[in-house]
C-alpha cells in the first residue's frame, strides 16, 4: 500500500503570546502550513483538528475560508494533536481523500490544570486533603522507578540541562536560555525528587501539518515525507496514571509499549532503525521513563546514557532536538504535533543550528497524557 | 462534637481500618469505596499496615480545592505514599510522625488519622487518613 505523506509543516512559536488568542495561533501555524506545501486553503479537503482550552477547532473555516470542507473536532487530552493526526491518516488510507490537514492549538494561562476531583469520578474529599495535584503524581512515579532502576536523582537534572541546551537553538521554543545541571539541582523543590527545572509549564503554542496521498504529494513536487505509522492506544491494566485513589498491588505494562510496540510492526522498524526521536518529557521523569518504554534502552541504563550524551544532538540517538516540553512548554492540542513537527524540520535537514547531523532517515514521536493514553508515529524520508 | 472524618466511608465507624471496595466477580480491590451504589462492589475492610512502595513530597501549598491550610507562611510540606497492603490493593495516603526528608521506599508503617488542619478549633477538625512508621520496628 502506499503511504501517507506530510507535505506541508507550520508552527505557531510555543511560550506566551500576548494579544493573540490560540485559535489565531491556529490560523498561523495553517497558513505557515499551507505556504510550505505551495497550496491554497480551498485545495485542502478535510481536517482534524482540535484544542483544550481556546474553542472549536472547526470555528476556524470562518478565517480560513468557507469552502464547506469537512472539520472534524478532536477532543483527546494530551493525545489531541496524535489523534487528529491519525484521523487525517486513516481518512487519506481509506481512499475517500487525497488531501488534508492535522491541526492542534492552545493557550492555556500560568499555572492552569486546575483539576476536580468529579470529572476524575473521586470524592470531594480526594481534592480537599491535597491530593489532586499532577506534580504528586509525577514525583511518585519517577520516585519509583530510580529506586526500582537505580538511576541517580542526576540524572534528571541531566534531561531538563539538555532541554535546555538544545531550547538555546530553536526557533519555536519558549525557553531560550541554558540552565547548568548544579542550578536545577538546587532550584526549590516542587514534589520529590523534581525540582522547578525539571517540570514542562502550561502554554500556549499551535501546529499544522498537510497530508497527502503518495500519488498526490508527488504531483505537488516538494519534499516528501512518509508517515509510516501513526498509532494512538489506551493503557492496560495495573498501569501508574494521574489521580488514583489506589493502584493495584500487581504492576501491569503503559499505554505507550503498547503504542510503541504497534507502531514499530506497522512500519516495519524496530528501535535500532530509528534515526532521531521526540518523547513525551511533561517531567524529565517522563522522558527518562519513556526512553524504555519505547524500546529504545533497557530501564537502568539511562543513566549512562546521559552521562555519555547518547541522546544529545550529535549523540547515537538524539532525543528531544527542538528541547521538548520542557523548554517548548505544553499546550495540551498542539504538543503531540510539535513533535512531528520538529521530525519534519531534522528529516529535511533544515533545523539549523540544532541540525541532528548524520544525513537522518527515520524519525519517531511519542506523546502520553492523562489519564493513561498514547500515540506515536514514525516517519521516514 | 469532636472532630469528624473529612467523609463519610472513608474509614470504619471505629476508626481502625480504612473502607475499601471489592469487586464480586472478579476479585479486584480499590480504594475508596465509590460514590454510587453497586450490586457488583461490595466494602471491604482494608489492611491497617503496609509497606510504603512510593512518595513524594508535596513542597508547596496547593490550590482548590484543597480545603487545609495554604498561608505559605505556616505551610508544611507533606509526604504523599501508595502504600502497599499486602493481598489488597497500595492506598494513596499521607504520611505522618516522620519527617519528610527521613521517608525511605519499603518502610513499614500503620493507619492513624490527622486533622486536615491542625490549628482548627477542635469540634472543626476534619479528620484525614495517614499512615505513620510502625513503633519499635
Amino acid at each position: 500500500m502506499s503511504d501517507v505523506c506530510i507535505v506541508g509543516a507550520g508552527i505557531h512559536p510555543f511560550g506566551r503570546t500576548e494579544g493573540r488568542d490560540g485559535m489565531d495561533q491556529g490560523i498561523f501555524a495553517v497558513k505557515q502550513a499551507l505556504a510550505d506545501s505551495g497550496i491554497e486553503w480551498k485545495d485542502v479537503e478535510f481536517a482534524f483538528g482540535g484544542s483544550a482550552a481556546s474553542g472549536n477547532a472547526d470555528n476556524m473555516v470562518s478565517q480560513l475560508g468557507l469552502t464547506g470542507i469537512q472539520f472534524i473536532n478532536v477532543s483527546n487530552g494530551c493525545a489531541t494533536g496524535g489523534s487528529a493526526l491519525n484521523a487525517a491518516v486513516s481518512a487519506i488510507k481509506s481512499g475517500e481523500y487525497e488531501m488534508g490537514m492535522a491541526v492542534g492549538f492552545d493557550k492555556h494561562p500560568r499555572g492552569a490544570f486546575n483539576a476536580d476531583p468529579s470529572s476524575y469520578g473521586l470524592p470531594n474529599w480526594y481534592g480537599e486533603a491535597g491530593y489532586m495535584l499532577t506534580v504528586q503524581f509525577f514525583g511518585a512515579k519517577i520516585m519509583r522507578y530510580l529506586h526500582e532502576h537505580n538511576i541517580s536523582r542526576e540524572t534528571l537534572g541531566r534531561v531538563a540541562e539538555k532541554a535546555f541546551r538544545n531550547g538555546v537553538k530553536t526557533d519555536h521554543a519558549w525557553r531560550r536560555s541554558e540552565v547548568d545541571l548544579e542550578t536545577i539541582m538546587n532550584a526549590p523543590m516542587i514534589c520529590d525528587p523534581l525540582t522547578k527545572y525539571m517540570f514542562c509549564s502550561p502554554a500556549e503554542g499551535a501546529v499544522a501539518l498537510i497530508l497527502a496521498s503518495e500519488k498526490k504529494a508527488k504531483e505537488l513536487g516538494v519534499p516528501i515525507i512518509r508517515l509510516k505509522s501513526s498509532v494512538m492506544r489506551t493503557r492496560p491494566p495495573g498501569s501508574f496514571e494521574v489521580f488514583a485513589a489506589s493502584i493495584d498491588n500487581e504492576r501491569g505494562g503503559t499505554a505507550t509499549e503498547i503504542a510503541s510496540k504497534a507502531a514499530f510492526e506497522q512500519a516495519g522498524m524496530g528501535p535500532e532503525d530509528i534515526d532521531i526521536a521526540q518523547l513525551q518529557d511533561t517531567e524529565s521523569g517522563a522522558e527518562i521513563m519513556h526512553m524504555a518504554e519505547n524500546g529504545f534502552c533497557k530501564p537502568g541504563d539511562q543513566e549512562q546514557w546521559l552521562l555519555e550524551g547518547w541522546s544529545e544532538i550529535n549523540g547515537k540517538l538524539p532525543i528531544n532536538t527542538d528541547g521538548g516540553c520542557l523548554a517548548c512548554g505544553e499546550p495540551i492540542g498542539a504538543s503531540g504535533l510539535r513533535q512531528v513537527y520538529e521530525n519534519v524540520v531534522q528529516l529535511r535537514g533544515t533545523a539549523g543550528a540544532r541540525q541532528v547531523p548524520g544525513d537522518p532517515k527515520t524519525a519517531y514521536t511519542q506523546v502520553y497524557g492523562a489519564p493513561g493514553v498514547s500515540a506515536v508515529t514514525i516517519l521516514q524520508r | 462534637m469532636s472532630a469528624q472524618p473529612i467523609a463519610d466511608n472513608l474509614f470504619t465507624e471505629d476508626m481502625s481500618a480504612l473502607v475499601g471496595a471489592r469487586n464480586r466477580e472478579t476479585g479486584h480491590i480499590f480504594f475508596p469505596l465509590p460514590l454510587t451504589p453497586d450490586d457488583n462492589i461490595e466494602p471491604i475492610r482494608l489492611a491497617s499496615r503496609g509497606t510504603v512502595w512510593t512518595y513524594t513530597v508535596q513542597r508547596f501549598p496547593p490550590k482548590a480545592p484543597y480545603a487545609g491550610p495554604t498561608d505559605p507562611e505556616k505551610f508544611k510540606p507533606y509526604a504523599v505514599a501508595y502504600v502497599s497492603l499486602p493481598g489488597q490493593t497500595m492506598v494513596e495516603t499521607r504520611l505522618t510522625g516522620v519527617d519528610v526528608d527521613d521517608v525511605k521506599i519499603g518502610m513499614e508503617v500503620e493507619l492513624t488519622a490527622i486533622p486536615l488542619d491542625p490549628d482548627a478549633p477542635p469540634e472543626e477538625q476534619k479528620l484525614i487518613h495517614a499512615f505513620k512508621p510502625v513503633q519499635g520496628e
